[in-house]
């Protein structure tokens, strides 16, 4: 397919694609990232070292790669979508192969400067291959069963290689990532009531079947789960750390204890309180303020990815913006919820925040194609 | 293709409503957070700051009692004794320097102590609030010294704790091990570490059983929720969670027999394994000379560990199970049961030995220079002739041998659980290509067949292919009795497939080795009629010489072994014994075989009578002299004086 099916008014060229940025978008971005040297900083210690300088500099690099993205014309990414989605399904067999020699499960691919996951890889390519699918379906056939087992199979895929690491967590995450495209697709209610009822079943097959030869999780699994129903059958465990947690955001207040002086993150040993942890130093030392401010960055991101897809004719164009807005949205709801005591520890990373160069990475390059979606949007 | 302008609208339309719908949906999620937030800090900020402030629960972690370690009678073997230790917290102590300046005017702390206390806080920096250990096996006195002196002390606290004790010392060290205290590299080589392991000088199992069996001897920690005040006080107890304690094992040992062969074997470098024909217990496992293990547990001196380890006897090394020997003469079993099961010779078949065998180009001899004449089955192992199974060897080829070997157990690694169980070596064509990168020769076959070569076996594993000879079945050795009063399983017992008949001639042969005038262990025999014993001797070279073993250096002398079963009629024990450089088997490590057999046949000392008459007052002297080497027992055997 080419350029010439695009009804196209005006789409910028060369140097000029820069003035069409979603610039706002970038401002936000570099907002979040910002509170996350800050509390980098912070957890540190007062100190760039060991954290905060390996984060601007993994931030950079992705912020690089997120404008030679942007630039490159979409329809280039729509017809990359299914080599992208390949490439990530052949990463995540390697994994699997070569994580199974070395010790335990290994999740990531070591590229020298940056731990590659594969699964994060996927959250993205999954939606960048659905969104080119819907987009070369009529819309007329979009909920005709055929046409709903393939896209349907084109997300079980990558789930089972990621459920056999296993990765509950991540596994879940791409269904939800991916139903919500098809659900913005256009595919019919049904299905999904079909879906959320099957998962109800699941859930209880799930329980009924632990502790019998076929349980389906594995005993840690089933234990985190233990430990989010009841925190206090674990006290030395996960349990401890979402009690610890929930003290340290709760007695924040209104305004924090104030910058590097969060006496709960400081003194206890929360062993994750750079990574999937960070937003308790953030609500311990800024308060219900800070708390809610990066909360407003995150639904202003949203908010503008929904305003630049909705306002796009592009059939790939919004329904990428609109599933990449989804991805962003489950990172940042889980880990939330998951400090906050309202889920399971999983090991969600708290977005462009919290210390680690994957997801940080994948999710700018995911924010390149929003902006590559945006600036070559017919005007 | 280009799409029609309707498809596009339609989908446009559709997508925005279902876009606004997520959106939506975000939207409430993101004002559910905030919500849940805003509850948190604002409503329950009181509540929380209390928590996190005034009133922080400290949680301290109970280690559970490791299981005790006993033998198959119930006695005692690693248990646990109070100690009394004295820690710091640093979180606590605030001006740590200045603590342990008051602290050492109160008690006694030597420089050591005082610079591994100093280390350990340097390594646990990021954790202030972990305690450390400054002091170990404080007295009862200076602990309550501490207790008076507690409030110019903040952050110290007497504990009491639990170390292992190893009562027998020595005599368990190679089966039983020792536990120390947790090191950064065994943490390295954990997974997921348990809690309990973080803390410091958590004693875990370093070798033999203590290490082997460590997950089941650890038990699970409790834990103790605490309420602190601002100060680190301890105000209240809030909630205790008691630890699951270690399971207690038992062994298959019987620590007498242990403590007797250990003595018996005195300073040689030698080995012993007693086992059980009936169900492959384990009744003793001795490997001299010993350590005592609980150097181990305190922390060894470096100048005590380099003496052990510089020693040339080898007190470190659990012999029994993880040194393999070439077996030498007593592999002629394996030979010629490998002879009769491929049906190349009858038992009767004899071979005229002139002292010397030729094949390939080179000569090989017979122990007896002059020759032994003509030989058959029986003759040949009571006479251990050499050439007999020169021949015999040419005739089966080695993979028969090699075959009929592992059948008995021979190149098997035994699941028992001790460190370094030596799986041996028992050498064929496939291996020789494999692993030397050259094809097997002739010559190999003729030195396999005498048990010299390639060929290498632990004292457990020949230990092991007596009982199987003697029984017929697959006899698999078993260390651990019990673990908590549930029975562990017995292994094999099956038949071994081999013809009853062969075997039967096999054991005949045995007999005569030490029931024969013409035996080669015929000194070593036992007179009592219903425990006399069938066995054979063995020397392995160590070098290539023709000098005599009193005329070359101790660490050249030809290794002795002895491999034997008792009583001949109802085998009930089979043991091997193995004496480094100790010369001839049957000069060697005979004696000590028959000792061993009649202590464990008997349960305790044999009589005199048990022994040939001429022998008897020489073996009363000897007796005393052992006596005298071994620990006092109470009546329950459970203390040494």
């Amino acid at each position: 397919m080419s350029y010439l099916e695009y009804t196209v008014k005006y789409v910028p060229s060369g140097a000029r694609k820069i003035l069409y940025l979603n610039w706002p978008l970038v401002l936000l971005l570099t907002a979040a990232a910002g509170i996350g040297f800050l509390m980098l900083y912070s957890v540190a210690g007062g100190s760039l070292r060991p954290y905060a300088w390996a984060q601007m500099i993994r931030f950079a690099m992705g912020m690089t790669a997120m404008f030679i993205v942007a630039m490159i014309p979409i329809w280039f990414w729509r017809n990359m979508a299914a080599v992208a989605y390949g490439l990530s399904i052949l990463l995540l067999i390697f994994v699997e192969l070569f994580g199974a020699v070395g010790m335990g499960a290994q999740r990531w691919i070591d590229l020298g400067f940056i731990r590659l996951q594969p699964s994060e890889l996927t959250k993205i390519t999954v939606v960048m291959l659905l969104a080119a699918y819907y987009d070369m379906l009529p819309v007329t056939k979009v909920s005709r069963p055929l046409w709903v087992l393939v896209p349907l199979l084109l997300i079980l895929v990558p789930v089972a290689l990621v459920l056999k690491q296993p990765d509950l967590g991540t596994a879940l995450l791409l269904m939800i990532g991916g139903g919500a495209v098809m659900f913005m697709a256009g595919v019919h209610w049904a299905y999904f009531g079909v879906v959320i009822a099957s998962g109800i079943g699941m859930i209880a097959a799930v329980f009924q079947t632990r502790g019998t030869e076929w349980q389906l999780l594995k005993d840690y699994q089933y234990k985190r789960i233990d430990t989010f129903l009841d925190p206090s059958s674990d006290p030395l465990g996960a349990g401890y750390h979402i009690t610890q947690s929930k003290i340290a955001l709760g007695s924040g207040g209104w305004t924090g204890k104030g910058f590097m002086q969060g006496t709960q993150t400081r003194l206890n040993f929360l062993p994750e309180k750079h990574t999937d942890f960070i937003f308790t130093t953030l609500a311990e030392e800024f308060g219900f303020l800070g708390g809610i401010s990066l909360l407003t960055i995150y639904g202003l991101i949203i908010a503008f990815c929904i305003a630049t897809a909705l306002s796009n004719r592009d059939r790939f164009s919004s329904l990428l913006t609109l599933g990449i807005a989804m991805t962003f949205f489950l990172f940042f709801a889980v880990n939330m919820s998951m400090v906050m005591g309202l889920a399971p520890v999983v090991g969600v990373p708290l977005p462009l925040v919290s210390y680690g160069g994957s997801a940080m990475l994948v999710l700018l390059v995911a924010f390149g194609l929003v902006q590559s979606a945006h600036v070559h949007k017919a005007r | 293709m280009r799409r029609s302008e309707r498809d596009t609208t339609l989908s446009h339309r559709r997508i925005t409503r279902r876009g606004l719908i997520v959106g939506g949906l975000q939207a409430s999620f993101i004002a559910l957070l905030a919500a849940r937030m805003r509850h948190m800090q604002v409503n329950q900020a009181e509540e929380f700051r209390l928590l996190a402030e005034e009133n922080r629960i400290k949680i301290r972690l109970l280690p559970p009692a490791r299981g005790l370690i006993v033998d198959r009678n119930g006695a005692p073997i690693a248990i646990n004794e109070p100690s009394y230790r004295i820690t710091i917290v640093p979180e606590d102590a605030g001006d740590v320097e200045e603590v342990l300046g008051r602290l050492s005017r109160i008690v006694s702390l030597g420089p050591d102590e005082l610079t591994r206390a100093r280390a350990e806080l340097q390594r646990t920096r990021g954790a202030p609030f972990l305690p450390v250990t400054v002091a170990d096996r404080v007295s009862w006195e200076e602990i309550s010294k501490v207790a008076v002196n507690a409030p110019a002390l903040p952050g110290i606290t007497p504990e009491v704790g639990l170390s292992r004790k190893y009562p027998l010392g020595p005599d368990f060290a190679h089966v039983v091990g020792y536990v120390g205290p947790v090191s950064d590299y065994d943490l390295s080589k954990i997974e997921e570490p348990d809690q309990l392991l973080r803390i410091p000088r958590f004693q875990i199992g370093k070798v033999g059983v203590e290490s082997k069996m460590e997950d089941a001897l650890r038990g699970s920690a409790g834990t103790k929720q605490e309420e602190v005040n601002a100060a680190g006080r301890v105000m209240r107890e809030l909630e205790r969670r008691e630890g699951i304690p270690g399971a207690n094992v038992q062994l298959t040992i019987d620590h007498k027999l242990q403590s007797y062969i250990q003595a018996r074997l005195g300073t040689e470098s030698a080995s012993a394994v007693v086992i059980d024909c009936e169900n492959g217990d384990i009744l003793a496992s001795a490997s001299a000379p010993s350590f005592d293990p609980n150097l181990f547990v305190r922390g060894i001196s470096v100048a005590d560990y380099s003496v052990l380890r510089d020693n040339d006897h080898r007190p470190l090394a659990a012999k029994s199970v993880q040194d393999a020997y070439p077996p030498g003469s007593t592999f002629k079993m394996v030979t010629g049961l490998a002879g009769l099961d491929a049906g190349v010779i009858t038992p009767n078949d004899t071979v005229y030995c002139p002292g010397h065998f030729e094949v390939g180009g080179r000569r090989f001899h017979c122990w007896k220079r002059g020759g032994h004449g003509s030989m058959d089955l029986n003759t040949s192992l009571r006479e251990s002739c050499d050439v007999y199974y020169y021949d015999l060897a040419l005739k089966v080829g080695i993979e028969k041998i090699a075959e009929t070997a592992r059948k008995l157990g021979l190149g098997e690694r035994f699941d028992v659980p001790m460190s370094a169980v030596a799986s041996g070596l028992t050498p064929d064509k496939e291996w020789k290509v494999q692993n030397r990168g050259e094809d097997w020769l002739i010559g190999d076959t003729v030195n396999a067949s005498i048990g010299q070569g390639f060929l290498l076996s632990s004292p457990l594993q020949l230990a092991v292919m007596s009982a199987r000879i003697a029984t017929g079945r697959s006899v698999s050795p078993r260390l651990v009795k019990s673990i908590d009063g549930v029975a562990t399983p017995e292994q094999g017992g099956e038949d071994l497939g081999l013809n009853e008949d062969y075997l039967r001639q096999v054991r005949r042969g045995m007999f005569n080795v030490v029931n024969n005038r013409r035996g080669t262990a015929y000194k070593s025999r036992i007179e009592d009629e219903a425990n006399r014993m069938a066995g054979k001797t063995g020397t392995a070279q160590v070098s290539n010489r023709v000098v005599r073993n009193d005329e070359v250096p101790w660490a050249e002398r030809d290794h002795a072994l002895f491999v034997c079963f008792a009583p001949y009629e109802r085998p009930r024990v089979a043991v091997a014994v193995v004496v480094e450089h100790g010369g001839g088997g049957s000069a060697a490590a005979a004696p000590i075989a028959r000792d061993v057999t009649l202590e464990a046949l008997f349960g305790g000392k044999p009589p005199l009578t048990a022994y040939p008459s001429a022998d008897r007052e020489r073996i009363e002297e000897e007796r005393r002299l052992i006596d005298e080497r071994r620990p006092d027992y109470n009546s329950d055997g459970s203390s040494r004086a």
